[in-house]
């Protein structure tokens, strides 16, 4: 009906900024991490992310095709890659290729193509995916590689990669561990206090990243580095990151400062690729989140008090990824109550009155 | 820190690459050859269209009346140049669709010779009320683009005593820089105009808003303004759309104009530049607006340039003074490149409205090939009036066009910036425009419908009251028929 109508009316000219640019910056913000991820945990994880980057591919083709669509520009626009990557990202680094497959096959069947493609999903299909790996296959998705960088001599050669990714782990004990905030959880089980878990809690290294955790999400500094340029180029904007960190900040003070033997300080909660991971790329999903500042503030602000309560209290330390789909749940509502205010009309829309002064 | 806290003073909005160079360094050129025929619509403004008072036939001169103004809200129409009528009748106006319209076709003769204008020695002993006259016989319209009639826009700020004149130099469009060139050279003539409209409207101070990337403009007009300590110049940033007349006048003045009302109802009205100069002419010299300046520019044109035409030069002519390459042309557009409209072809008439004509080429255009929407918001913080255009989108997608209205689709000014700025190159501002078409349309329909139903539902009542009445009489009719038949009865038994 109006499809067919060519423009005749402006803007004639426009922004060079298109979809697959934004992608691309994305993508380009997240190299430095998941660079430095690959590295640390060799290459195990780079077959894993190479895997679930094109099963996401696959699988975006293969629903577009059932749907009679044209794949090539639409897999060109770069967002069934991105999705791919921020899963691969999120996923423990050794896990086997069928973690990376099924997930991707989630996270393009059920967290997109099934709502209509691009733009129009509810849930963040990364989380999503992750979400429901989480809960199908809770050992897989907690097994954490000990720091294994790529050619240390110790660490996995190519053939012994195909192994751990196609085979699985078979010395699980001696090659995998905890996370900081898996092994806070398991310790204060067996009544152990924080300062006495902590001692060999190193600030330094999980600002770099050397340390246990998701293939990509280890790395404070990348992650936050990546983030913050994000925000430079305009491609997001600072609110959601900025109320979700200083939530997180708040609550963990409080907390901390009530009772240090039980809760974890502000900077401990934040000196995480994962908490930057979630903060910057995760909650700034454009699709999944608020499309005005004051809802972004909120959004935010609740994916942060969400992913404290979670990762204080809950049965998943790593479940940052339930709060961001909580709120996604909300984001329609919050669009729904929070709007601009029309020029010359009031918050609720009536014409504002004109006060003669 | 309280100022943090206020207000934001420009709100939404672009930065869009000006391309304003090619042009604005280039002195007007004021000898266009005059073209053998002029095509001159009889409705260059908002409002109705003129009336002829001409025959086909007639010999004209410059700046002689061809059609009057009709009812309150319409403007003169005068002969750019001299010669004769040679057609009254539809010819394609300079509009998307090219409808014709109604059209006076003057053949030049040439000569191009003024009819005698009245010679005014002191205009500031004139009467306010007559200064409005004058303009508003001058056939004089906001030159901006807006072409609502000037003179009924300075009655209104006399009548609500508005304090302050705004006058916009924003030029705020890219490419546009014909506003730009006349400030620059014409600057003592516009502020001779806007001392005019001040005494016209019996305001005390003007405040002249020029963008800051027109420091030349702005040092010319400063200058001549100087004497006059009531009128100000000021730099405002640049930023489209800075000359949405609400936008500066918020920025201007800090108030806010209701949705519904008239600027002039909160004591500020506003003009443009080339209005405060086309008022110069009509009650200094006498002259009506019979021409104006054009930017002729974008990728297609060879020689880019500002062009004094008369009115009803064909886009053609103007192309060939510019030589124009016509097999590099992608889009014609009229106005600026953000709110102006695409024409079919160059075979139409410039009018009052004609800021600019841009020939655009392919690889100036934005790219048409649309994709989904991401929800990057980017529509949202851009919008100058505070709507959010994806959801309008959506909603007229899913042919949802009452809840459009609901959000705010009638307070959309078409001003681009949205469409402008869509990654997904949904071309936003052609859905508002299809879907304002449609509302006013259905509207139409409905009332139509509803005035039928009102005609069948009078004549379905008439009918019944008739029949009622037949029934009633028939009733009466066989009720006296038993009477009769009962009394004849009653006396044949007593025979
Ligand atoms: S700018 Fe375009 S893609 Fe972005 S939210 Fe608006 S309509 Fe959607
Ligand atoms: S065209 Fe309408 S919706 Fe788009 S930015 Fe301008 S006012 Fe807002």
């Amino acid at each position: 009906m109006i499809t067919h109508l060519k423009p005749s009316s402006g803007a004639h000219i426009g922004t060079p900024v298109t979809v697959g640019h934004i992608m691309g910056q994305v993508m380009l913000a997240l190299t430095p991490a998941t660079a430095f991820g690959l590295y640390v945990f060799g290459w195990p994880a780079l077959n894993l992310f190479v895997i679930t980057v094109l099963s996401a591919l696959f699988f975006e083709a293969v629903c577009l095709k059932l749907a009679g669509r044209i794949a090539k520009p639409v897999l060109m626009d770069g967002s069934a890659v991105l999705t791919g990557w921020l899963l691969a990202m999120t996923l423990p680094p050794w896990a086997p290729w069928w973690i990376g497959v099924v997930g991707s096959g989630i996270a393009m069947i059920l967290g997109k193509q099934v709502y209509g493609g691009l733009g129009q999903n509810l849930f963040n299909p990364a989380m999503l995916a992750r979400v429901a790996l989480l809960i199908s296959f809770p050992i897989e998705m907690t097994t954490w590689a000990n720091v294994s960088p790529l050619f240390f001599s110790d660490s996995p050669s190519i053939s012994d990669s195909w192994r751990i990714t196609f085979a699985g782990l078979t010395n699980i004990d001696a090659v995998t561990g905890a996370t900081t905030l898996g092994f806070i959880k398991t310790e204060f089980s067996q009544n152990h206090l924080l300062p006495d878990i902590l001692k060999d809690y190193s600030e330094i290294l999980n600002f770099i990243g050397w340390t246990r955790g998701s293939l990509g999400e280890t790395s404070t500094l990348f992650l936050a580095l990546g983030g913050i340029w994000l925000i430079r180029q305009g491609i997001i904007q600072w609110h959601i990151p900025v109320s979700l960190l200083l939530t997180v900040a708040v609550l963990s003070g409080i907390f901390h400062t009530v009772d240090s033997q039980h809760y974890a300080s502000p900077l401990l909660h934040l000196n995480s690729g994962a908490m930057m991971c979630v903060a910057f790329f995760i909650a700034t999903d454009y699709v999944t989140s608020p499309n005005t500042p004051a809802g972004q503030l909120v959004f935010g602000a609740g994916c942060g008090l969400l992913i404290f309560v979670i990762r204080t209290w809950g049965a998943y330390p790593e479940g940052s990824g339930f709060a961001i789909l909580l709120m996604n749940s909300a984001t329609p509502l919050i669009d729904y109550y929070i709007r601009p205010r029309i020029y010359g009309r009031d918050r609720k829309g009536k014409p504002i009155e004109i006060n003669k002064s | 820190m309280l100022s943090f806290f206020a207000k934001p003073r420009i709100r939404g909005g672009v930065h869009a690459e000006e391309r304003k160079a090619a042009t604005a360094n280039l002195p007007i050129v004021t000898d266009f050859p005059l073209p053998k025929k002029l095509y001159i619509p009889l409705q260059q403004h908002v409002g109705k269209p003129a009336e002829p008072l001409i025959r086909v036939g007639d010999k004209v001169l410059k700046g002689q009346l061809l059609a009057y103004s009709q009812g309150m809200i319409s403007a003169p129409v005068h002969a750019p140049s001299s010669g004769s009528i040679i057609d009254v009748n539809d010819y394609p106006a300079p509009h998307p669709s090219a409808l014709p319209i109604r059209t006076i076709v003057l053949e030049t003769d040439g000569n191009d010779e003024w009819v005698t204008t009245p010679n005014i020695t002191d205009p500031f002993q004139l009467s306010p009320e007559d200064i409005s006259l004058r303009v508003g016989a001058a056939g004089i319209v906001g030159l901006g683009g807006a072409t609502f009639p000037t003179a009924v826009k300075l009655n209104m700020g006399r009548d609500n005593h508005v304090d302050t004149l705004i006058i916009n130099g924003a030029e705020c469009e890219p490419y546009l820089s014909c506003d730009d060139r006349q400030m620059q050279e014409r600057a003592d003539q516009i502020i001779d105009g806007v001392r005019l409209m001040l005494h016209s409207m019996v305001a005390h101070s003007a405040v002249v808003a020029i963008e800051d990337n027109k420091p030349l403009a702005f040092l010319a007009m400063q200058t001549a303004a100087n004497p006059f300590p009531a009128i100000k110049v000021i730099q405002i940033p640049t930023r489209y759309p800075m000359g949405w007349d609400r936008q500066l006048i918020r920025y201007v003045t800090g108030k806010e104009v209701p949705i519904g009302c008239r600027s002039s109802e909160i004591g500020v009205t506003i003009h443009n530049v080339s209005t405060a100069y086309a008022v110069h002419k009509a009650i200094r010299l006498g002259q009506p607006l019979v021409s104006r300046v054009v930017t002729v520019s974008g990728g297609a044109v060879a020689r880019p340039l500002n062009i004094e035409v008369p009115l009803g030069t064909l886009i053609s002519d103007l192309f060939v003074f510019c030589s124009v390459n016509p097999s590099h042309i992608a889009r014609i557009v009229m106005g600026g490149p953000m709110m102006g409209d695409s024409l079919p072809h160059t075979h139409l008439p410039t009018v009052k409205a004609t800021s600019g004509i841009l020939a655009l080429t392919q690889s100036e255009l934005k790219n048409t090939e649309e994709q989904p929407c991401i929800r990057c918001a980017s529509c949202v913080s851009v919008c100058p009036a505070g709507l959010r255009p994806l959801d309008m989108a959506n909603n007229i997608r899913m042919n949802q066009l009452d809840v459009a209205v609901d959000i705010g689709l009638k307070d959309c000014i078409s001003c681009g910036c949205c469409s402008y700025i869509c990654p997904s190159n949904i071309p936003l501002v052609q859905y508002f425009k299809y879907a304002s078409g449609e509302v006013a349309a259905r509207q139409q329909a409905q009332h139509k419908s509803e005035q039928t139903k009102r005609l069948i539902d009078a004549r379905n009542a008439r009918m019944e009251r008739i029949a009622q009445q037949q029934a009633a009489e028939e009733q009466a009719r066989l009720a006296a028929k038993a009477e009769r038949e009962q009394r004849q009865a009653e006396q044949e038994v007593t025979t």
